[in-house]
C-alpha cells in the first residue's frame, strides 16, 4: 500500500531511494548557515541578500523595524517560503532548500508562533505528553503506555517553565504568559536543536517577561535560540549577540551596546523609535 | 500480551465507568428477574412487551455513544450516523431473511417473498453468505465500517470539517435512503425487510428469546462504552480533543490528524453497525425509514440533551429522549415534535453541558461542600 503511494507520488524521491537520515553535524561551526538569500513577492524585495550564521548552543536575538524582513527569514528557514537565490544548511551536512516543512520539523527546527496556541480542553502535562518525540501513528499512540522516563522528562520540562504547580490544571485557564511558556515547553518536548521563537514577549507584563527571559537564556548552551522580538528592553536582558535586520538585508551585528551605538542602527531604528 | 491489551482493559479501572457498568448490570438483572419471577398480572410484573421496549432504548443508547465518540471527542458532527445504523440493522436483516426459508407466504426454500413477488429467479449476488450467521454477524461490522473508511478517507484527506462535513453525512444517509426504497436494489424496496421467524435457532416470538435479545443489546453496550472509554483515556483520545481544538497545532506536533479522524469516524461507524443489528430482531422490522435524515439528527439532539463528551451522557439521553418519547406519542402524538424542540432549546440554552454537566456540577459541589477536605482542614 505504502509502496504504491510511494510510486505514484511524483514529487517525491522514492524512500528507498533516499538517504537515510543523518543527524545534524556541527562539527564544523554554524548550526545555521544563510548566505546570499534571496526572495521578493511581486517585485517587492523581501529579503535583499540575507547572510546569517548562527553557532551550536547560541542565543542571538533579531531586531529590525517592521517589513525588515524578519517573519520571511523564519519562514524560510522553517520551509514554508523558498527563496529565490541563496543557499541554507542546518549543520553542514542538510540542505534546508531541498526539504519539506515536517521533514525540517522532524529534523530538529522547532518554531513558536506569535500568538500562543495550547490545547485548552487538556491539562498542562498532557499538553506536554502530546509534543513529546514518539511514534505518532495510529496503533502505537493508541496503545501508548507512559514509561517513567517520559515521566521525569516532562517533570523536567515542567521545572524549565515554571509550571509545575499547574501540571494537572487544564491549559485553557493559564494566563497569556503561562500559554507562552506552555508552548516553549511543549517545543522544548520535541527536543529540537535550533528554536525559533517569534516575539515572545508580546503581551506580558513586566515579571512574566523577566521569567521568560530566564527561561530563554537558560536554554542557550544546549539548544540553539533565535528570538525575534520588537521589545528593545527585553533584548537588552537576554541578548549576548544581536542582530540588526533592515530591508531584508543585515545592517549590523555585534553585542547590544556595539549595535546601539552604530550610526546606521540609530538612523534606521533608534531614531525611529525615540 | 499484556502490554497490548492493558490500553482496552484500562478504564475497568476507572471509577465512572465501574459505576456505570454497575447500573447497566443491575438494571439488566432487575428487570431480567422482574420478567421471570413476578406472576402475570403482578404490578412488579415486567411484560415481555417492556423487555423488548427498554431493548431498542439500548440500541439507541449505544447510537448515541457513537455518536458522541465522534462528536464529542473528535469535534466531527455526523448527522447520518443513521446510516450506518441502517447498514448494520440491513445485514442482521438478511440474515433473518434467509432463516425463514421455505416458511414464507410464497414458500420458496431459497428467495425471500419479496424477490418471489418480483418474480425474480435467483438470489443476488450480494446475498449470498447471508445464510450463515458468522458471515452475517462479520458483515454487522464490515459494511458499516467500510463505508465510513470510503467516506471518511476521501474526506478528511481533503480536510472538509465542520459544517461541511455534516452536510455530506446528512447527504449521505439521505442517498442511501433513497437508493434502498428502490425495488430494484433488492432490500425490499418501501417495505423493507420483515416477518422474521429464528435467530440462531431460537424462535423469534417467545419471550426468552426476547429477553435474550434484550440481555445481548445491554452487553453490547457495556463493550462498546468500555471500548470508547478505552480509546477517550488512551493517548489517541487525548490526540483527538486536540484535534478538536486546534488541528493546524496537532499537525504540526507531527500527527496525522486525517489518520485519527478516520480511525475514530470508522470505529464509530461499526458501533452504530451493531446498535443497528441488535434492533431489527428486537422491533422485527427494517425498511429505508432508518435512513431518513431526520432520525440522524434526532440522535445528535439525544447527545446533546445528555451532555456531550462525556459517553455515559450520551446514554442518559438516549433513554431519557425515548422514554419520553413513547409516553408521549401515546398521550399526544402531534405535540411530540414540539416538545422535542423546546426541550432541545431548553437545555442549549439552560444546561450548555447536558443533563451530565448538571451531574457534574452536584458532585463537584458535594465534594466542596466535604469538610474533611485536607489543604483546608491544615489551613
Amino acid at each position: 500500500m505504502s509502496m504504491l503511494d510511494q510510486l505514484t507520488n511524483r514529487d517525491q524521491v522514492f524512500d528507498f531511494l533516499a538517504p537515510v537520515a543523518s543527524p545534524v553535524d556541527v562539527r564544523h561551526g554554524p548550526i545555521l548557515y544563510m548566505e546570499d538569500v534571496n526572495v521578493s513577492f511581486d517585485g517587492f524585495k523581501a529579503i535583499n541578500n540575507l547572510n546569517l550564521t548562527i553557532d551550536d548552543g547560541e542565543l542571538r536575538c533579531i531586531i529590525g523595524p517592521n517589513g525588515a524582513g524578519k517573519t520571511t527569514m523564519m519562514d524560510i528557514i522553517t520551509g514554508k517560503t523558498r527563496p529565490d537565490t541563496g543557499s541554507v544548511w542546518f549543520g553542514s551536512r542538510h540542505n534546508l532548500l531541498t526539504m519539506n516543512e515536517p521533514d525540517i520539523a522532524t529534523l530538529g527546527i522547532g518554531r513558536k508562533f506569535q500568538k500562543p496556541t495550547v490545547f485548552e480542553a487538556l491539562t498542562v502535562f498532557e499538553n506536554l505528553e502530546l509534543a513529546m518525540a514518539a511514534d505518532k501513528r495510529i496503533l502505537p499512540t493508541l496503545t501508548a503506555i507512559m514509561k517513567p522516563e517520559n515521566r521525569e522528562q516532562i517533570d523536567e520540562v515542567l521545572e524549565m517553565i515554571g509550571l509545575k504547580d499547574l501540571r494537572d490544571k487544564l491549559a485553557g485557564i493559564l494566563s497569556h504568559g503561562q500559554k507562552q511558556w506552555l508552548e516553549i515547553g511543549m517545543l522544548l518536548m520535541q527536543k529540537p536543536r535550533l528554536l525559533l521563537v517569534d516575539e515572545p514577549v508580546a503581551g506580558m507584563t513586566e515579571q512574566e517577561m523577566e521569567r521568560t527571559a530566564e527561561l530563554l537564556t537558560g536554554l542557550a548552551g544546549k539548544q540553539s535560540v533565535v528570538v525575534v522580538e520588537h521589545d528593545m528592553g527585553f533584548v537588552r536582558s537576554i541578548a549576548r549577540q544581536v542582530t540588526v535586520l533592515h530591508q531584508g538585508g543585515v545592517l549590523a551585528e555585534g553585542t547590544m551596546d556595539q549595535v546601539s551605538n552604530d550610526p546606521e542602527v540609530i538612523k534606521v531604528y533608534l531614531g525611529e523609535e525615540a | 500480551m499484556a502490554t497490548s491489551t492493558t490500553w482496552l482493559l484500562r478504564p475497568l479501572q476507572e471509577r465512572s465507568t465501574q459505576i456505570f457498568l454497575g447500573i447497566l448490570i443491575a438494571a439488566l438483572a432487575v428487570v431480567t428477574f422482574l420478567h421471570l419471577a413476578m406472576p402475570e398480572g403482578s404490578a412488579l410484573h415486567v411484560s415481555a412487551y417492556t423487555v423488548t421496549l427498554l431493548g431498542k432504548y439500548l440500541c439507541y443508547a449505544l447510537l448515541a455513544v457513537a455518536v458522541d465518540l465522534v462528536w464529542g471527542y473528535l469535534g466531527i458532527l455526523s448527522l447520518g450516523h443513521g446510516a450506518f445504523f441502517a447498514l448494520g440493522g440491513y445485514a442482521m436483516g438478511m440474515y433473518l431473511m434467509r432463516q425463514i426459508g421455505d416458511r414464507g407466504t410464497y414458500g420458496d426454500p431459497v428467495l425471500p417473498d419479496f424477490m418471489v413477488f418480483l418474480n425474480w429467479d435467483s438470489l443476488p449476488w450480494y446475498w449470498q453468505g447471508f445464510d450463515m450467521a458468522w458471515f452475517a454477524f462479520a458483515m454487522v461490522l464490515l459494511v458499516p465500517g467500510a463505508l465510513a473508511f470510503v467516506f471518511g478517507y476521501l474526506a478528511f484527506r481533503s480536510r472538509v470539517t465542520g459544517v461541511y462535513l455534516s452536510i455530506i453525512t446528512q447527504a449521505l444517509t439521505f442517498a442511501l435512503m433513497l437508493a434502498f426504497f428502490r425495488n430494484e436494489m433488492g432490500f425490499g424496496g418501501n417495505n423493507g425487510l420483515t416477518d422474521f421467524r429464528d435467530i440462531l435457532g431460537f424462535n423469534l416470538r417467545t419471550d426468552a428469546t426476547r429477553l435474550g435479545l434484550f440481555i445481548a443489546t445491554g452487553v453490547a453496550l457495556a463493550i462498546g462504552y468500555v471500548v470508547c472509554r478505552a480509546i477517550v483515556t488512551s493517548k489517541l483520545g487525548r490526540v483527538s480533543v486536540a484535534c478538536r481544538d486546534a488541528e493546524a497545532r496537532t499537525r504540526f506536533l507531527g500527527y496525522r490528524v486525517e489518520r485519527v479522524q478516520l480511525f475514530v469516524f470508522v470505529v464509530s461507524a461499526m458501533l452504530a453497525g451493531v446498535a443497528g443489528a441488535l434492533y431489527v430482531p428486537q422491533v422485527g422490522i427494517i425498511n429505508p425509514s432508518e435512513f431518513s435524515p431526520l432520525f440522524s439528527i434526532e440522535v445528535v439532539v439525544w447527545v446533546a440533551l445528555g451532555g456531550r463528551a462525556t459517553l455515559y451522557g450520551a446514554v442518559i439521553g438516549a433513554l431519557l429522549v425515548n422514554y419520553a418519547k413513547t409516553v408521549f406519542t401515546g398521550v399526544m402524538p402531534d405535540a411530540w415534535l414540539f416538545a422535542l424542540g423546546g426541550l432541545f432549546v431548553l437545555v442549549t440554552v439552560f444546561l450548555p453541558k447536558g443533563i451530565a454537566g448538571l451531574l457534574q456540577k452536584r458532585i463537584k459541589r458535594k465534594n466542596d461542600d466535604d469538610p474533611v477536605k485536607p489543604q483546608e482542614a491544615t489551613a
